[in-house]
């Protein structure tokens, strides 16, 4: 194929993407398909976009910010989130109706998919891309699927102290072929410990009456720091796992200092709340303020006033600043926070219902997903100019391939 | 009714339908309907898209409860747009008083008794 074959192709798959996916053009752009699986291609500047109403997902290419493909038949993809291969050649999107899909991203087609459960929240995949697992509300517990079959390995019910079936949140590797996951309603931390013994019989450490309802959980970029979220409880629950044995310790005890809290629309986020300056930014529930706790002794440091109740706030990959958004109904704006000052140095409001912020992995530019606008939009992470719109059904997630290889993604 | 409204309804089955209609019309009286055909949108995007984070896009349930029809079988639409209004303590359901009105609220509870138009 000459080159000029392949401008000129790409340049009308770009035109397709654009103009087509406004008004939903599926099948323009899935005849544009095979010329685009025909060019050779790397995946490192690639992601996926979750088009949360319509159960499809978009292959979006960040070095000329276009779309490469739509793919549908995921499911009910509210709150759907996804990892990758570590080739970065597959993504694995898990819906809320339990379907754990393999979405090949060079191609743009479903390579497999299963409904595993009746209502999941949220997956993972091992350090050593094998095994992916996935949490599920409906029936509880944790499913661990074979990467390349998707074929079920094990299945971990979360049984609490109080003999009672869990849902689970939280879901996170960690290094050593280790899950860890919070059981929400048992208010319990479980690490799954697939490293020892056959993989369909884990070893299971459960920390019990960590706290009520740990309704999310993130781990820290180096796999050490397990940080659980409370609700209704003014508090984090920090597990270190580099300590032996393991014990989780309460963190940030009585936030509110006693003050009403305002009533939550939307729960907070931890996926992304990575370091900065020996520091990580926290939610605090029912609150439009973020704390700040020394990255070593998980002490208050800091606090920021925010426009609203903080989503998420995801930390540019340079650690300099933090982009955070915010709940129902103040979702049209996103503010930045100086890592050094913990002051907000820049405020936008992209549009109704900003639902995500990724940035691309050196951190030059900021995608956002603008729910209600039917858009993402891409800004300069340095400027905060806005560099292009893309068209999207109902985005929710953004998710770069550069995942693949960090911890806990 | 407006066209809005009758399109709306014209997309349930018969018997939903005409169960619809005596909900819309107790729900709103003729001369003053509380919850005009632009607001049923605005509500039916809040719960699909809102609600929607815990309860699912379909409803089927999350966090939250499943709020699709035969889940709240034992419960009135009195009592759901009381729950909404007010919120549950001791769970993450918040008061939406302050964004809905009870009029949004009852109209909300009547639609999901129903099955939430798309």
């Amino acid at each position: 194929m000459s080159r000029i074959g392949n401008a000129t192709r790409r340049q009308l798959l770009e035109r397709l993407a654009l103009g087509g996916l406004a008004t939903a053009a599926a099948p323009s752009l899935a005849r544009a398909t095979p010329a685009a699986a025909c060019r050779m291609r790397g995946t490192g500047d690639l992601g996926l976009v979750v088009e949360r109403a319509t159960g499809s997902v978009l292959i979006v290419e960040s070095t000329g910010r276009t779309i490469l493909h739509r793919v549908t038949g995921l499911g009910d993809l509210s709150h759907a989130s996804a990892v990758f291969s570590r080739d970065e050649r597959f993504a694995y999107v898990f819906g809320r109706d339990g379907g754990l899909t393999k979405v090949d991203i060079i191609e743009g087609r479903i390579e497999r998919r299963v409904v595993q459960g009746g209502n999941a929240i949220g997956g993972a995949i091992s350090d050593d891309g094998r095994l992916i697992a996935v949490s599920n509300y409906e029936p509880g517990g944790v499913r661990v699927f074979d990467a390349a079959t998707l074929e079920r390995i094990a299945d971990v019910p979360a049984i609490g102290a109080d003999g009672k079936a869990s849902k689970t949140v939280g879901l996170v590797d960690a290094p050593g072929r280790r899950f860890l996951y919070t059981l929400y309603d048992a208010g319990e931390i479980w690490i799954a410990d697939f490293s020892q013994s056959a993989a369909s019989e884990p070893v299971i450490t459960r920390l019990a009456g960590v706290g009520k309802l740990p309704y999310d959980a993130s781990i820290s970029a180096d796999g050490r720091h397990y940080i659980a979220g409370l609700f209704g409880e003014d508090g984090l629950v920090h597990l270190d796992l580099w300590a032996e044995p393991a014990r989780p310790r309460r963190i940030l005890d009585g936030y509110g200092r006693g003050e009403a809290p305002l009533p939550v629309f939307k729960m907070p986020h931890l996926e992304g709340w990575a370091l900065m300056d020996g520091k990580y930014l926290l939610p605090a529930v029912a609150r439009h303020e973020l704390i700040a706790v020394d990255a070593r002794s998980f002490t208050e440091v800091g606090r920021v006033k925010t426009h609203g109740q903080p989503i998420f706030a995801v930390t540019r990959p340079d650690g300099r600043q933090a982009w955070v958004n915010f709940a129902h109904p103040l979702n049209d704006t996103i503010q930045v926070v100086d890592a050094a000052s913990l002051a907000i140095v820049h405020e936008m409001k992209p549009g109704p219902a900003v639902l995500h912020i990724e940035f691309t992995p050196r951190g030059h530019e900021a995608w956002v997903s603008v729910r209600d606008a039917n858009r993402i939009d891409v800004y300069d992470a340095r400027c905060f100019a806005k560099l292009a719109e893309l068209p999207a059904e109902k985005p929710s997630g953004i998710f770069f391939t550069a995942r693949a290889h960090r911890i806990g993604q | 009714m407006t066209l809005a409204t009758s399109r709306l309804i014209g997309r349930w089955s018969r018997p939903s339908r005409l169960a619809a209609l005596a909900v819309l019309a107790a729900a709103a009286p003729e001369n003053a309907p509380a919850v005009d055909a632009a607001r049923q949108a605005d509500l039916v995007q809040l719960v699909r898209q809102d609600c929607g984070s815990c309860h699912g896009l379909t409803l089927k349930g999350g966090l939250g409860k499943p709020l699709e029809p035969a889940a709240l079988a034992g419960i009135d639409a009195a009592g759901i747009a009381e729950i909404i209004l007010s919120g549950v303590p001791g769970t993450p359901m918040p008061p939406w008083q302050g964004l809905l009105s009870r009029e949004d609220a009852e109209w909300i509870a009547a639609a999901l008794k129903q099955g939430l138009p798309e």
